[in-house]
């Protein structure tokens, strides 16, 4: 008690001795002083009032989403990152001329129909009354803007090579021409994002312009938007939480969607993510990893939708590594010895679609009677036929961290191959360090996973199958040295083939060909999955390029 | 005392320079940052001019003078995936780690003293028993599986408490770098199960640390002349004994927090917790080399700053320490 009291004593000591130590050096100045004081108090009074009159975040009463996927849209700006965590971004807060639907059919957008004018040029009729979030309205100047701007991207102007310019008929009508006939022109147009194009014209606060373009410092635009989208950004903490509220101009008024606000973040570890939906704390999650899928099956409460996506995986053999793989029968029985159809079933737990080529379905290319190959005599056969029953030892690479199960398909494929005599030194290792170790094409077998940029056949071939050439880019990811001028030739026709149907015998023989010669070791096209409440309907508003469009989900 | 003073910052800074060393050495191997910075169909000649705009092309000892000069300067770089000044993220990030250690913390402080204290006075009691089987079992469960059985059992079976995050936050200097979660109740909900599972590792130690110390002190001859004394049992037990107990305790606290720091990044990461941890794995799984560094050098720096001003310290008081180090 008496130790209390002391200390009691000194504390008051202490402050008069403070208080006292600021000596009065004239009465003026304590006066003046106090009046600032008043002036300032009297703002911060001000400040508080307006505060307090405008809540600074507008009371949500509807439909509130949170959304747990693996990872979060780097930036906010639509034409900096060709990604697929990017894209689904643009689909929220911006809209393209025209857009796949849940029947891989290409439906209008902010364009709201379209015709072909000649084998260059294709006409878009844009839909009028179309604010941006910024309030400017939206027209044919904002798509030419944003068209130029895209061709400068680092990561898009290699998909608009082909593409020469826009040209503005009137106000709501638009030419896009092509550099010679392309007959991907409309699927390339859902990478059309129009930007708000006087929003993002001048100079920001560093004095930047505020259309720069830049991957690795801050820009205006990786910071702000000013899109048509159903959904504008309220908050955009990287990595953390991106908040988004429903667009009150939004131009589609037809849409069904009822999702007044959308809380996405980044869940990156997948049991985590699983437990954030079945505990209720978030209502939407993909991807669902496969070993939860009975679980979420079983759950009353959660609905489980799985579609197919168009991603190959694939296994490549680089032949100027070794001897064995340019013979043909080699590879063949490689393709003979994998079984694929069984890692779909006991790896994937049937999340996947077994491959025997390149295209998945509904893709031009795709040829049906193309089934997958595993027969085990016949491999050994093979084998003994190029003189190889004794088999060889190769290296293997493969990521652990990119593709669904990618390592453990890896290390299932070298058990394989050791049942025909082919001894597999694996190694795994994290996509960081993957990538360089396949720009050098280290290893004898190396994993690489392909969705087409452009929902088309052609793609798959031109970065994976066709003879490497540094020059025009084709071939840029051939870690097998496969080389076959007639398929060039063929993916190149195919290019600029406008009939339909020839395109379609072409590219189909490319698959053949790549089939019977074994080019790659097909595994499956991996699926995409979404796990959702029951109230919230997401089979409609999904599709196969996992692009889920919030704008048009219902929630009863 | 000032030349001692002079040698101890001489060393520091020569500490400092090794560990900015090792970390640009080792950040060849993290990966190429262009990689993530780009879409797979960017060509390699777009990839090499931006590798040369980041300056990453440049002999190692350019690269590195450059960086010691920036950090002379108070810059340490731009993050390549948060595109922000490194500090600025690190800084952003450190709050969310202290709070859930501070957390734990208060949790083991809670919990340990009571059933340390309990088990050595009645060592024989079914409880105590009980205590120092369970601690055993929490000494050798690896913390992610503990907390992955919490999120299970709290979360999803029982739906009592939030599965990962740090649910609403107050940003306690209104300046966007403290977000504090202890000032909400959804925050402080979402507090308990990461605290408690990044508590679970230590825990254990501290009930048996505790216990072995309290029960040395029982027997020693000061207590058996209190008892003779005829003293209260509660006063021996609370004042004269646990006292003494404490010393040592508070040593070996002070040295592990450090540690718990370090094992924060098992927890961040099945919490979804946005601390320096969960940057960290995320700086590494991405490349991004410029938040890598530092990270090292910042945290390095703060570790040995304390440990510099805390030999210093200790020269004042114990001035054997200043004539040992001239020999």
């Amino acid at each position: 008690m008496k130790k209390t009291i002391f200390v009691l004593v000194l504390l008051l000591s202490v402050f008069l001795l403070f208080s006292c130590g600021e000596k009065p050096t004239g009465e003026s100045e304590t006066i003046s002083k106090l009046k600032q004081e008043i002036v300032e108090l009297k703002a911060k009074i001000v400040d508080l009032e307006t505060k307090l009159a405008v809540p600074t975040e507008p009371v949500v009463v509807g439909k509130i989403l949170k959304v747990g996927l693996d990872a979060d849209p780097v930036s906010l700006d639509p034409q900096v990152q060709l990604s697929g965590g990017m894209l689904q971004l643009s689909h929220w807060v911006f809209d393209p001329l025209v857009r796949w639907d849940k029947d891989h059919q290409i439906v209008p957008r902010l364009a709201e129909k379209w015709e072909r004018l000649d084998e260059l040029t294709m006409r878009f009729y844009l839909n009028k009354g179309v604010k941006f979030h910024s309030g400017n309205p939206f027209t044919a100047k904002d798509v030419q803007w944003s068209f130029a701007r895209l061709q400068k991207s680092v990561d898009f102007k290699g998909l608009f090579e082909p593409f020469d310019s826009v040209t503005i008929v009137d106000d709501y009508t638009v030419d896009i021409k092509t550099k010679k006939a392309y007959p991907l022109l409309l699927n390339m147009a859902t990478y059309i994002f129009p930007m708000d194009s006087v929003f993002y014209t001048g100079t920001d606060d560093t004095g930047q312009p505020k259309d720069a373009c830049v991957k690795f410092t801050h820009t205006f635009a990786n910071g702000n938007e000013s899109g048509t989208g159903p959904f504008v950004v309220t908050k955009f903490e990287q990595g953390i939480v991106l908040e988004m509220t429903r667009f009150k101009d939004y131009w589609d008024t037809k849409s069904p969607g009822n999702v007044d606000k959308v809380i996405l973040t980044p869940i990156k570890e997948n049991a985590t993510r699983v437990a954030a939906l079945l505990s209720g704390d978030v209502d939407f999650i993909s991807p669902v990893p496969p070993t939860d899928f009975d679980r979420i099956r079983s759950d009353s409460k959660v609905d489980l939708v799985t579609l197919n996506g168009g991603r190959i995986i694939t296994f490549q053999m680089n032949q100027d590594r070794v001897e064995a793989f340019k013979n043909v029968k080699v590879r063949q029985a490689i393709c003979y010895a994998v079984n694929n159809t069984g890692i779909v079933e006991k790896i994937m737990k049937g999340t996947a679609s077994v491959a025997a080529q390149q295209s998945p379905v509904g893709y031009q290319g795709h040829k049906t009677d193309l089934k997958p190959r595993f027969d085990l005599d016949k491999a050994n056969a093979l084998m003994k036929e190029a003189g190889f029953a004794d088999g060889f030892e190769i290296t293997m690479m493969a990521p652990n961290d990119r593709y669904v199960n990618d390592a453990k398909i890896a290390e299932a494929t070298a058990q394989m191959l050791a049942k025909i005599n082919i001894k597999v030194n694996l190694k795994t290792m994290p996509k960081a360090q993957y990538w360089d170790e396949f720009d050098k094409r280290a290893a004898d077998m190396m994993m690489i996973g392909w969705h087409s940029d452009t929902e088309d056949s052609g793609n798959f071939s031109e970065f994976l199958t066709m003879c490497t050439n540094a020059d025009t880019g084709y071939g840029q990811y051939n870690a097998g040295a496969y080389c076959n001028k007639k398929i060039d030739e063929l993916v190149i026709g195919a290019q600029s083939e406008t009939d339909v149907a020839k395109r379609t015998e072409m590219l189909q023989e490319v698959e053949q060909i790549l089939h019977d010669e074994a080019a790659f070791l097909p595994f499956h096209w991996q699926n995409h999955s979404y796990a959702a409440k029951k109230n919230y309907k997401i089979e409609p508003i999904v599709n196969a390029l996992n692009f889920p469009y919030f704008g048009d989900l219902v929630i009863e | 005392m000032f030349a001692f003073i002079i040698r101890r910052t001489l060393q520091a800074i020569m500490v400092m320079l090794v560990i900015s060393l090792i970390g640009f050495s080792i950040k060849s191997n993290i990966g190429d940052p262009v990689r993530d910075l780009v879409g797979e169909r960017v060509t390699p000649a777009e990839r090499a001019a931006i590798a040369d705009k980041l300056g990453l092309n440049d002999p190692f000892f350019i690269q590195y003078t450059r960086f010691v000069k920036n950090v002379l300067h108070g810059d340490f770089g731009t993050s390549l995936i948060y595109r922000k000044p490194c500090l600025e993220v690190i800084l952003k990030h450190a709050p969310a780690t202290i709070e859930l250690v501070l957390g734990a913390a208060l949790i083991i402080i809670l919990i340990s003293l009571p059933l340390g204290v309990f088990s050595a006075l009645k060592p024989k009691h079914l409880f105590s028993r009980f205590i120092m089987g369970f601690s055993t079992l929490g000494v050798s469960i690896p913390v992610f599986l503990t907390a992955i059985m919490f999120i299970y059992l709290f979360a999803v079976t029982l739906g009592w408490l939030p599965s990962y995050g740090r649910g609403e936050t107050v940003d306690i200097f209104n300046n966007g770098y403290w977000n504090s979660g202890f000032l909400t109740i959804d925050g402080l909900k979402h507090l308990v199960l990461p605290c408690i599972s990044l508590a679970s590792i230590m825990l254990p130690l501290y009930i048996r640390l505790i216990r072995s110390e309290m029960m040395e002190v029982l027997e020693t001859e000061y207590i058996k002349y209190a008892w003779a004394k005829g003293l209260s049992p509660k006063r021996i037990w609370l004042v004269h004994a646990f006292k003494n107990t404490l010393l040592p305790v508070v040593t070996v606290f002070g040295l592990q927090i450090g540690i718990m720091f370090a094992f924060t990044i098992l927890t961040e990461t099945v919490f979804q917790w946005q601390g320096m941890g969960f940057m960290f794995l995320e700086a590494i799984q991405r490349a991004d080399i410029s938040l890598l560094i530092a990270y090292l050098v910042v945290v390095a720096s703060v570790f040995v700053l304390v440990n510099t001003l805390v030999d210093i310290f200790y020269g004042f008081i114990n001035p054997t320490v200043r004539i040992a180090g001239t020999k």
